[in-house]
């Protein structure tokens, strides 16, 4: 390509970060998928990506800068503007709103100055959205640059330890018990070894069973495999439910070559059980998708993490480093002559690229805008090919179906939503944590494990499934948490959120918060998405300020329409979802009332 | 050549065959039912050529014959029996068997909210097709509130992905924003930017390969973008202008038309179009060069042209400065 | 093109020189074609080549060696296409013969191409389903341009890529009616429709249909005139849109001749360089919008022009102006209109015969052959070198040799200079410099950023380019795409930049056509108190000077 430049030249520091981090790397063919670590090298050693370290990368990787631009002004992790070194991204999505983030954004502003200014010229802050530490929060990210740069996730978090972080201390986070209350129990399948083993040992996982899944699998051969998770009706966690037996079984007649990809960019306001299990219980990660790999003819996987953890990440590195040490990944995975590997990959702060056709246009560098559908990914996914994609604790659920078959699984839970599933309890509750359940637990059972509801006890609403789920209300306690279930009572279980509110809170400010979270983090790529999300929370402003355009139940009724034309009209799920969690509210709950003259 | 260098050869030499262009893969003929009419078309049509074929107009503003459809718009959203999402009819190919409804209740108010949201966020007054659409549509983007205050120069090339400013009270936010004038030959007017991604896609794979410009920002702060907003000048833009050829809206103008219409002098009634050959090589673009008042006050290339496909380059585009000179 | 399999563009810088056919090339590379780029600099059209080993640097004015190479490659790794070669050329035992000697090594050693990327040209182009091979003024501005040529055209006789669907051989014109002058019969030797001026049948039908006795011999092309200007055999000159003052090489000469004759008329839109000289300038319309008729492109595709503004008060179209001189001179020709004067054409040219108007107009132009009115029109030639047996002559094979340029590069003039063309200009720039590009660079000279350190000049220094036929003062930009020793310059602004003070004459003896792409100069940093004269003076000026005639 005939590429031009500005005449911005990068500095030392900047060439280092970016030649390291593409030192080895085979720069033919698809290098573009690079731009993204390298991104992040950039931003990591100076806190910002300025034109020249920009112009340098492009150079590197045959990316024309325009383009690259607009991918770093994707992200909100990346800065394109200079920028102090020590950033603090403080939470004050919904179910930290709960637990306090106004108060602690309040005494960080107090600290730091106004969000996004610094006064010293070495940290700000910043509002984030859910940072997936709902069972700790209020939480925060400290992130400070360097050679190494320095990234903490604090939860619960308090303005005292943010600032020693943002200076460099380590700050000790609590027990896993608090994030895991079920830790130790009997009769667990996916957080059997949660909090029993040292999640940086190998010889740790091996001694809990670790490995044994991979072995079973070899031995059965890869049709034997997918014929397991047919039979097992394991359906995707992600939120789509789709079977996962069925995309396997279609991957392995497609051409070569394929692609798997781990969606581990879990970022659905109140989700956090992919996290826990990364963080804990990384190998078993690795082992499922090197199954998945070998069962659907896939010798390239991708791990596309969240940004927003640095724990996992540490975890997952970890991880993969001691499995190609020890020959559980490579080009002869016990010495059987399979031949898989995973590339961890970092997402840099974009909720959409969990959708999976914008995840992949992530991996492949370029801004995270999801693709239509047709085709898909399984015809036309990661660079052109055919692409296996799946979420975290769905690949972790393939361990149990191999060892003890699909048919034992499918007895788990009802008929039509099989096997045990994990819950993200948060918000108004005394115990809140991951949860694993066989699916048919009700609303109720669930937040009795979680031990009862807290605060005030009066609980108004409860959100299932996240900012993209719906709002219900105690009574529906008795429905069960199936797909079916949930269904039934016009929610859905989404990422498995449940999240209730007592009467403290007030419902229009987490209404308006969730609205803000779709017009944020909509790519903008379809008009029904970018306005919609726009106009949809300029109405709640306006419904919550008591200023109605003409009456209440006008506003209303626009808001049913813009909802039917997101829906409808959006290309992705983003925009699809973003009004259903408002409506069910409107549908549901006494917020809004006509103001009588 | 076919004639032949001696003075004394047969000129000229015998006729050949006449040159064979291999056949088009052949295409299966797929049928579908489109608001209750049967419809044939060839496998890989889409259903917006289908619709087309049995004379169904669909209204369209991100879609270009000579462009990848990138279906970002969703105004040409239609109904298909079974899907539980509207789709995009300009790049949803036509299946055996699908039942399409091009105007149910649920088309016509996502193409009606389509057209709300852009015009009570965009400046549409020099969209072409825009009004037509509006009164089928029946649309009142005043639904929204009045307009807020446009924002200051460069404000919106500095948002920050996943941040905004609280709603402005009561107001409807819009992209308004200062004209880009950066150089002579073009302006840029992203208050009436739908983001169609046409110039982005012209001025890339699909004709310049150029990439000048991208996709910036996120959300309602996306915004097409140069890189860091570096005026045109700084940037890889070589001023083929092809991004103005395919701007549905306006935003994109030449500067000539831009002038004009600042001194309230533009008048496409007084204009004529006249396809002709541009000078500049020996390609054979055809030009059509748009005259008022015996001035050349821009030029253009047939879409359908199958030299150009529309597209041209810098000399073709802006070099007929000369021929009003006329003293 | 867009559905070929690989690209040559040998001495084209198309990206620039014809954007948009390089936008068709660039429709194939997406499809997976590849591109190799011949030319002694990394150009921007280069930079689209096979990543790596696309762009063959060679030497300037070593084509046909490196033609050669390739012919001798091709043939040593039997991936000639011999039943094509048996059925359809002649020559090739000659041509074989010729190349022998040129081993990659020698190829390497005289054309500086690695021999490994010579290899690799020779097979990909021998080896692909379909090839293009193009060329532009890189191959044809040499002394032995015509030779240049059929170095290449032997190539595609001996792979076969010719005469089909996506493979052939393509001159890409720099202007929209170069491929149709010469189709009109301005050429020294050809009546319209190549006719051979000297053949007696073909002359008799022209004197028939014109009622004129025509010249029974072959005149002067460009740069026989200029000889014999030299000779005094030539003393009046009617010029009719052309500037040669500033686009011939060596500018002294040509000011010195043109300069000498009795009688100098220009026929211009533009108050050009040459008008300046003129006795009589006659101010004519713009032919591509201020007139009508038809000009033929680099497809053989004649297209119409239209008016779309009649022309400024006074200025006159050609014919107009050619009839009246006509009448002047005693012979009525009428006042025909374009339409007419085709139809003209028509009745004598068998390969227009087929384009009404009409038809020009309906069918978004037409490519010739066209014989008749039912003839679709040929989308490429020579299909019937691959009947059997061939339908007409058979293609012939030209043993050609390396003769290197006529400007020799010696120690007083160690720098090889070349010529171009930018994206937003156009030959001398007297219309395009009327317009505000923000792409334009000041006149000056590239060099490679080594070259500039040992001259010891910065980007921006002025510096003096010194040829064995003139000097200029130019200031100098670095270009990584060049090679040392390499020097690069533009004809687009002879206000500022005389660049055709300093090139040679050295004519091709078939095609008239100087050596604009080879001089050998000497460069010489300025003093650094010595701000030149001729520079100061001349660096704000460009495109102001010029302005339309009036009557």
């Amino acid at each position: 390509m005939d590429l031009h430049f500005t005449a911005h030249e990068p500095d030392p520091e900047e060439m280092e970060a970016v030649d390291r981090r593409l030192a080895g790397l085979p720069l033919n063919g698809h290098r573009r998928q690079y731009l993204l670590p390298v991104l992040h090298a950039i931003q990591d050693r100076k806190g910002w990506i300025s034109p020249g370290a920009l112009n340098y990368a492009c150079q590197r990787l045959d990316v024309p800068p325009a383009e690259a631009f607009g991918v770093a002004d994707f992200y909100a992790l990346f800065q394109t503007r200079p920028h102090p070194p020590v950033t603090v991204h403080v939470c004050d999505d919904i179910a930290c709103h709960a637990r306090g983030a106004e108060a602690l954004c309040a005494e960080v502003e107090t600290a730091l100055g106004p969000a996004g200014e610094s006064r010293d010229g070495h940290a700000t802050w910043h509002r984030s959205p859910c940072l997936g530490l709902c069972e700790r929060a209020p939480a925060a990210l400290v992130v400070a640059s360097g050679d190494p740069p320095r990234d903490q996730a604090l939860a619960p978090a308090t303005s005292g330890d943010i600032l020693s972080a943002a200076v460099g201390v380590p700050i000790p986070q609590p027990d896993l018990a608090t994030s895991v209350p079920q830790t130790g129990e009997p009769g667990l399948k996916l957080l059997a070894r949660v909090g029993r083993i040292d999640p940086t040992s190998l010889d740790d996982y091996r001694a809990a069973g670790g490995f044994l899944a991979l072995r079973r699998a070899f031995e059965m051969g890869p049709a034997a495999v997918v014929r397991e998770v047919v039979d097992s009706k394991l359906v995707g966690r992600g939120g789509a439910a789709f079977p996962t037996g069925v995309k396997w079984q279609g991957a392995r007649s497609a051409t070569l070559p394929r692609y798997l990809v781990c969606n581990a960019d879990e970022s659905e306001p109140g989700t956090f059980k992919d996290r826990v299990l990364m963080e804990n219980d990384p190998f078993a990660l690795i082992e499922a998708m090197t199954i998945a790999g070998f069962a659907t003819g896939c010798e390239k996987g991708y791990l596309y993490l969240r940004g927003e953890y640095p724990l996992a990440l540490a975890r997952i590195e970890n991880a993969l480093q001691r499995c190609r040490e020890r020959g559980f990944l490579g080009d002869d995975i016990l010495g059987d002559g399979v031949r898989f590997d995973i590339e961890l990959r970092r997402g840099a702060g974009a909720y959409i690229c969990g959708e999976e056709t914008a995840l992949m246009n992530s991996l492949e560098g370029r801004r995270g805008e999801p693709r239509n559908k047709p085709p898909f990914p399984t015809e036309a996914g990661l660079f052109g090919a055919p692409t296996v994609i799946n979420n975290v604790e769905t690949l972790v659920n393939v361990l149990p179906i191999v060892i003890e078959g699909g048919k034992a699984f499918a007895a788990i839970g009802t008929e039509r939503s099989t096997g045990p599933k994990l819950f993200c309890v948060s918000g108004h509750v005394k115990r809140p944590g991951v949860y694993e359940a066989p699916f048919g637990i009700t609303l109720g059972e669930l937040i009795d494990l979680a031990g009862g509801f807290d605060g005030s006890g009066r609980i108004q609403a409860i959100l299932l499934g996240g900012a993209a789920g719906a709002f219900v209300t105690p009574d529906h306690l008795d429905a069960p948490l199936t797909f079916e279930g949930t269904r039934a009572i016009g929610a859905t279980l989404g990422s498995a959120v449940v999240m209730p509110f007592d009467d403290t809170v007030d419902l229009r400010q987490i209404l308006r918060r969730i609205a803000q979270f779709f017009r944020d983090e909509s790519c903008g790529q379809c008009v029904p998405c970018r306005v919609g999300t726009v106009r949809q929370e300029e109405l709640l402003h306006r419904l919550a300020t008591d200023r109605p355009l003409g009456s209440v139940a006008a506003e209303v009724a626009l808001l049913k329409e813009l909802g039917q034309a997101m829906r409808d009209a959006s290309i992705c799920g983003l925009g699809q979802t973003a009004s259903g969690a408002i409506e069910s509210a409107l549908a549901r709950l006494p917020i809004y009332q006509e103001k009588t003259l | 050549m076919t004639f032949q260098d001696a003075p004394d050869s047969k000129i000229p030499v015998p006729r050949g065959p006449l040159p064979v262009v291999p056949p088009p893969r052949p295409r299966r003929a797929v049928e579908l039912t489109i608001d209750g009419q049967s419809v044939a078309v060839p496998e890989g049509a889409t259903l917006l050529e289908a619709a087309r074929q049995i004379g169904i107009d669909t209204p369209t503003l991100c879609f270009l014959e000579n462009l990848t459809p990138v279906n970002v718009c969703r105004i040409c959203v239609v109904e298909v029996e079974g899907s539980r999402t509207l789709v995009p009819a300009c790049s949803r190919k036509a299946e055996p068997g699908m039942v399409v409804h091009t105007d149910s209740e649920r088309v016509r108010l996502s193409r009606r909210m389509v057209l709300e949201l852009l015009g009570s966020s965009v400046d549409l007054s020099t969209a072409p097709q825009i009004p037509g659409y509006m009164e089928r549509y029946d649309a009142h983007p005043e639904r929204f509130g009045p307009p807020a205050p446009p924002a200051r120069d460069h404000e919106r090339d500095l948002a920050r992905p996943g941040h905004h400013h609280p709603p402005h009270d009561g107001h409807a936010a819009t992209v308004g924003q200062p004209v880009k004038v950066d150089n002579e030959l073009y302006v840029r007017d992203y208050s009436k930017c739908i983001l169609c991604y046409k110039c982005v896609e012209a001025c890339g794979t699909d004709a310049q390969n150029t990439f000048a410009i991208a996709l910036a920002g996120r959300g309602f702060e996306a915004r097409i973008s140069t890189e860091y907003d570096v005026p045109l000048p700084d940037s890889a833009c070589v001023y083929c202008g092809n991004c103005i050829g395919v701007c549905p809206t306006g935003a994109l103008m030449f500067k000539s038309e831009f002038d004009l219409r600042q001194a309230e002098a533009w008048d496409e009634s007084r204009q004529t179009a006249t396809d002709t050959i541009c000078p500049y090589c020996g390609v054979g673009c055809t030009l059509t060069v748009h005259v008022q008042d015996e001035k050349i006050v821009k030029a253009t290339s047939p879409i359908d042209h199958d030299v150009t496909r529309g597209h041209l380059c810098i000399k073709g585009r802006f070099g007929w400065e000369w021929v009003n000179r006329r003293e | 093109m867009e559905e070929t399999d690989l690209v040559i563009l040998w001495g084209s810088n198309a990206r620039e020189a014809h954007p948009i056919f390089f936008h068709h090339v660039l429709k194939a590379i997406h499809r997976g074609a590849r591109l190799y780029a011949v030319d002694p600099r990394k150009t921007t059209s280069a930079q689209w080549a096979v990543s790596g080993t696309g762009h063959l640097p060679l030497h300037v004015g070593t084509d046909i060696p490196l033609a050669n190479a390739i012919a001798r490659e091709i043939l040593a790794a039997g991936l000639e296409n011999r039943s094509f070669i048996e059925n359809a050329t002649s020559g090739f035992d000659d041509f074989r013969r010729s190349v022998e000697p040129w081993t990659l090594e020698r190829a390497e050693l005289v054309t500086g191409v690695p021999a490994a990327q010579i290899r690799e040209l020779a097979h990909a182009y021998a080896r692909a389903d379909r090839a293009v091979l193009c060329w532009t003024l890189g191959i044809t501005e040499h002394h032995n341009a015509v030779d240049n040529v059929r170095a290449l055209i032997n190539l595609s006789l001996l792979t076969g890529h010719v005469g089909r669907y996506g493979s052939g051989v393509c001159p890409l014109r720099g202007q929209n009616n170069v491929q149709g002058g010469g189709d009109m019969g301005a050429l020294p030797d050809r009546l319209p429709g190549f006719q051979h001026v000297e053949n007696d049948a073909l002359r008799a039908k022209f004197e028939r249909a014109w009622g004129v006795t025509i010249p029974p011999k072959g005149g002067w092309h460009l740069s026989g005139m200029f000889e014999a200007m030299e000779h005094g055999e030539m003393t009046a000159l009617y010029v009719i849109g052309e500037n040669p003052a500033n686009s011939e090489a060596d500018q002294h000469r040509t000011m010195r001749l043109l300069g000498g004759l009795d009688t100098l008329v220009v026929q211009d839109m533009l108050f050009t360089a040459t008008a300046e000289l003129a006795h009589v300038v006659l101010p004519a319309a713009a032919g591509w919008c201020e007139s009508e008729g038809t000009v033929t492109n680099s497809e053989r595709r004649v297209q119409r022009v239209r008016r779309a503004l009649p022309p400024p008060a006074g200025v006159r179209d050609d014919v107009e102006i050619l009839c009246d001189l006509a009448r002047r001179m005693g012979r009525d020709l009428g006042n025909p209109t374009a339409e007419e004067l085709w139809n003209e054409l028509r009745t004598v040219s068998p390969p227009h015969a087929g384009m009404s108007y009409a038809r020009l107009e309906a069918e978004d132009g037409l490519q010739w052959p066209c014989y008749d009115e039912s003839h679709p029109g040929e989308l490429y030639l020579h299909g019937r070198l691959w009947e059997r047996p061939v339908v007409g002559p058979r293609a012939p094979f030209k043993a050609v040799e390396h003769d290197p340029p006529v400007d020799e590069l010696t120690d007083e003039f160690p720098i090889r200079l070349t010529t171009g063309r930018h994206l937003d200009s156009y030959n001398t720039g007297v219309q395009t410099g009327l317009y505000a590009s923000p792409l334009r660079r000041k006149a000056g000279i590239d060099l490679h950023p080594e070259d500039g350190w040992r001259l010891g000049v910065a980007e921006g220094d002025p510096v003096r380019v010194i040829s064995r036929r003139g000097s200029v003062v130019a200031p100098v930009r670095f270009d990584p795409g060049l090679r040392p020793g390499l020097a690069f310059m533009t004809l687009h602004f002879p206000d500022q930049v005389a660049t055709n003070e300093l090139t040679i004459d050295a004519v091709d003896p078939d095609s008239g056509t100087s050596e604009f792409k080879a001089t050998a100069v000497r460069i010489e940093p300025m003093r650094p108190d010595g701000t030149d004269a001729r520079l100061a003076g001349r660096q704000e000026t460009h495109g102001s000077a010029l302005h339309r005639p009036r009557a």
